[in-house]
């Protein structure tokens, strides 16, 4: 079977990507999904979606998926429980503070809303949090949180209406370039396409070699858990870039809360009692009254990583793209990164220039310095 | 026959019933695991004790696949609801 474009990976990234060729004009799309989607990273995540960047590139993508986000459920027709309620970034140091202030000031000449705030104002935002462990804060009202599961569902479904094609349990094995097309061969069959996107999330690294590109990515675990639901605490996404933790009440009343932890690179997903251990300790110092919430359900995922941990993206072979590396913010940016790569394939010039991501970065050791990265 | 027990509350923990999980079903959704995570079935604290039995025999009903070949999803740590201060004293000792 032939398509004009094969993406191979159904997360969030290659959904939306998918949804957006679609919706572009370009119909004759494949998306070769090995399970289903949303059962790699994106079903895993924390769905946070963070507008305070240090770097005008990552606060113009977050800013831009934010007005996607905003009306992505009338658009995509399924509610993606997408719940703007902010995030409070905690400054534990005066150095922290110096940065979250330069941070805060190129945020708000690109409209977006954050604002430094107190000790005591923080605690009118969330009463529980502990005073002693924090200097200041910064907190953005439109930063929030939506629901990855459906988010990803609700991009593959809107892709399907418009025409597009998902090959669930289709595992793409091995590619062959050959007189200006890709020839795929999965366990469902060969497939030739013209232009071929990587989107394999934590898999970008053994994809990309299957047509002679070596990426500089790698896989990392990443921990995470929820709690039973309780009566509704905080609206917003508390985190620290000290400690790397992030705590969230979702609109189900779980919180859900991860932290970066040092991992060797592979592809393990397996949970640890150890994280359970780093998490407990973590937030029952800055949100003492965790210690009575109770812990239902761990599991991990991959971080995709590069060595900036920031994406690449871009076409690096003529008629091959890729949009992988996410490492832990690939969720907040997919909806526009997506309508960018979708561009780039069909040729229209994006609004945002995201040259500065390419691969080629590496080679010219033009490495992104963004400073505020979670793992 | 299906009309009537559309109703029924399958998971109770997450207040999902039979017709939700049909109506995925009919969507396209093939396997447990893409129920879950789309509908909660299994996510509450019972794990799924009651409503993962029913969420297979209506997929294998309806998908025609033996009962058998309708794996249930992947059990998450840790077995029972554990608070974190008891994570705490327990890391303690
Ligand atoms: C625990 C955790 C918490 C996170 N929290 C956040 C957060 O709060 N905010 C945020 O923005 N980001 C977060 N992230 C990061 C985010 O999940 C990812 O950056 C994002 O989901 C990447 O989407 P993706 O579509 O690229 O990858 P994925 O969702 O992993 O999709 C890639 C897909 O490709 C498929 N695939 C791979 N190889 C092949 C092959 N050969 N053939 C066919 N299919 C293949 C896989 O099965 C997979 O479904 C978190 C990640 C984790 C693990």
């Amino acid at each position: 079977m032939n398509f004009d474009v094969g993406i191979i990976g159904g997360g969030v990234v290659g959904c939306a990507i998918a949804y957006n060729l679609a919706r572009l004009g370009e119909k004759d799309v494949v998306v070769f999904e090995k399970q289903y989607p949303g059962a790699g990273s994106t079903g895993r995540c924390g769905a946070g979606v963070r507008q305070q960047w240090g770097l005008e590139m990552n606060c113009r993508l977050a800013r831009g998926s934010v007005k996607i986000f905003e009306q992505l459920s009338s658009e995509l027709g399924v509610d993606i429980e997408f719940r703007q309620g902010g995030y409070l970034v905690l400054a534990h140091t005066e150095k922290q503070l110096e940065q979250f202030e330069r941070n805060v000031s190129l945020q708000n000449s690109l409209g977006i809303p954050s604002r430094v705030i107190t000790v005591e104002e923080a605690l009118e935002i969330v009463p529980y949090l502990n005073p002693e462990v924090f200097i200041a804060a910064t907190f953005c009202p439109t930063d929030g949180h939506a629901n990855p599961l459906l988010t990803n569902y609700a991009y593959a479904k809107a892709a399907e209406r418009l025409g597009v094609k998902i090959m669930k349990f289709t595992e793409v094995t091995g590619v062959e370039r050959l007189n200006g097309v890709f020839r795929l061969r999965t366990n469902r069959g060969d497939f030739e396409v013209g232009c071929l996107v990587n989107a394999a999330g934590g898999y970008s690294k053994p994809v990309a070699a299957m047509v002679g590109v070596d990426l500089p990515t790698y896989s990392e675990r990443h921990q995470i858990l929820v709690t039973a639901p309780v009566p509704r605490m905080f609206d917003c996404m508390v985190i620290s870039f000290t400690s790397g933790i992030y705590v969230q009440q979702v609109p189900h009343g779980s919180f859900v809360l991860g932290i970066a932890e040092d991992e060797e690179p592979g592809y393990n997903t397996n949970s640890s009692w150890q994280f359970l251990e780093h998490v407990a300790r973590e937030v029952t110092s800055i949100l003492p009254v965790f210690g009575e919430l109770s812990v239902v359900r761990q599991w991990a995922g991959l971080y995709n990583k590069t060595p900036d941990s920031q994406p690449i993206l871009g076409e690096v072979l003529p008629g091959f793209f890729v949009a992988v590396g996410f490492s832990g913010h690939g969720f907040m940016i997919a909806p526009k990164t997506a309508e960018i790569m979708a561009k780039l394939i069909l040729g229209i010039k994006p609004d945002i220039d995201i040259s500065p991501l390419s691969l080629d970065r590496f080679e010219k050791g033009e490495l992104i310095v963004e400073p505020s990265v979670v793992g | 026959m299906e009309k009537s027990d559309d109703d029924i509350i399958v998971c109770r923990c997450e207040d999902v019933t039979l017709g939700e999980i049909r109506e995925k079903i009919r969507e396209g959704l093939t396997t447990t695991e893409e129920l879950k995570r789309v509908l909660r079935v299994g996510m509450g604290p019972c794990r799924g004790k009651t409503c993962i039995p029913i969420v297979r025999r209506e997929l294998s009903r309806m998908l025609s696949i033996p009962i058998e070949d309708v794996l249930p999803p992947k059990d998450r740590p840790p077995v029972v609801m554990v608070k974190f201060k008891s994570i705490l004293e327990g890391s303690e000792k």
